[in-house]
């Protein structure tokens, strides 16, 4: 049970780099569609990874379970978000940085 | 790890104060609506910490969700929609008055929340709890001990949407300008899963944190997406128009389980406890369906029209 534990915990802290360098990414990148790409894409496996450590420290299935559809159903709506942000602003005609 | 918790507090307190000071002095107003959407969240795991679940839940699904939404909504219709506009900060008086009193009335109510009675009437709550008819004590101060004050709460939702819609019609497109095929595909796919999870937190108000407010603010914001969707409202259709009485269903149950209890030898909403599980969990679904509607008709902003010119009702 110990194994696990230290199993999940480790999850967890190997879920942190990727929402740091996600809001890097959104802090330093240049134009809206690159600071996109960097919060859909990085917090998204950061969250996936803190909800499975989570879900391995709580020791219970169903608690996973909920941890893991609360992942699914905010991968779905990221990449909703993510798509309607830029399909918006292209509309608004916002450039692609570099091009 | 009490030093851990008592940074995170630090650090959430901070954070609140920080994002309400941006959501009132921030430049523009759309960062202000995204900065109060924010404090609310914040401000349900301030709940959280607080072991005040069913607080913390109400205030994510209502503050922070629909009345984001609602602000939103609101700033869209707003004239010059980018630009910030014009209000005049450099009334030199203002922060030397409005300082001093914050700081006064901050303290009065520090001094107020002080001074209460230490376990407040939970002690009674839970004595009492036995004659309640659910298991948790919050779904029984709300629906059974204090269920005037919910009774009042909802006739406060209804008469919000009665005067917005009288006021006028709907009259801008509802669905957002550049249409993604992603958006109508995401509301088909999740408006059941928005049913499920209200009907969940509505079940679990019984003996746990949930019930109708969260479970309405639920299924509103589904009704919300369905709208931003494409759907149309078929509140005042020809053919589902009578359908709007649900609009008035939770405040019609509640007055009539207050009235009806006379009847059978009894006070003023004060249920038979034989009765009362059941009848709860009938205010609980009639509630229910109430708020998400009338938090749904209050996020169109006018009444929508009899007739929609094309395309089909949903």
């Amino acid at each position: 049970m110990r194994v696990v534990e230290w199993f999940g915990g480790l999850l967890v802290l190997l879920g942190m780099p990727f929402f740091f360098s996600g809001t890097l990414g959104l802090l330093r990148f240049p134009d809206v569609y690159t600071r996109l790409h960097a919060l859909a894409k990085g917090d998204n496996v950061g969250l996936g990874l803190v909800c499975l450590g989570l879900g391995l420290q709580s020791g219970s299935l169903a608690m996973t379970l909920k941890l893991l559809l609360i992942w699914i159903l905010m991968l779905i709506a990221s990449a909703t978000g993510a798509g309607l942000i830029a399909r918006t602003a292209m509309v608004r005609g916002i450039k692609p940085w570099g091009l | 790890m009490a030093w851990a918790t008592v940074a995170f507090d630090l650090l959430l307190a901070v954070g609140l104060g920080w994002l309400a000071w941006q959501s009132m002095h921030g430049t523009g107003l759309f960062r202000a609506v995204v900065s109060f959407m924010v404090f609310g969240l914040l401000m349900a795991l301030a709940w959280v910490r607080l072991d005040a679940p069913d607080i913390a839940l109400a205030e994510a699904a209502i503050g922070a969700g629909i009345t984001g939404a609602l602000l939103l909504s609101a700033l869209s219709r707003w004239p010059e929609a980018d630009g910030s506009p014009d209000v005049d900060r450099r009334r030199r008086w203002a922060p030397g008055f409005w300082m001093p009193t914050a700081i006064v009335l901050l303290s009065l109510l520090g001094l107020a929340a002080w001074r209460l009675p230490a376990p407040g009437l939970g002690v009674e709550t839970a004595a009492a709890l036995g004659l309640a008819g659910v298991d948790n004590p919050v779904t029984a101060v709300l629906l059974n001990f204090r269920a005037f004050d919910t009774l009042l709460e909802i006739g406060i939702l209804l008469l919000g949407a009665v005067v917005i819609w009288s006021l006028g019609t709907l009259s801008q497109p509802l669905a957002p300008t550049a249409p993604s095929p992603a958006l109508p595909a995401l509301g088909r796919l999740l408006f059941p899963a928005f049913v499920l999870a209200s009907t969940y937190l509505l079940w679990r108000g019984g003996h746990a944190p949930g019930g109708a407010f969260p479970a309405g603010a639920v299924l509103g914001a589904g009704g919300i997406l369905m709208l931003l969707a494409g759907a149309r409202p078929w509140l005042t259709s020809d053919e589902h128009g009578p359908w709007r009485w649900i609009l008035a269903l939770g405040l019609l149950a509640m007055l009539a389980a207050a009235v009806g209890v006379l009847a059978v030898g009894q006070d003023f909403f004060q249920y038979p406890p034989a009765l009362a599980g059941p009848l709860i969990l009938l205010l609980e679904l009639t509630a229910g369906l109430s708020i998400a509607l009338l938090l749904f008709a209050l996020y169109l902003g006018g009444q929508p029209p009899v007739r929609w010119d094309r395309g089909p009702t949903p």
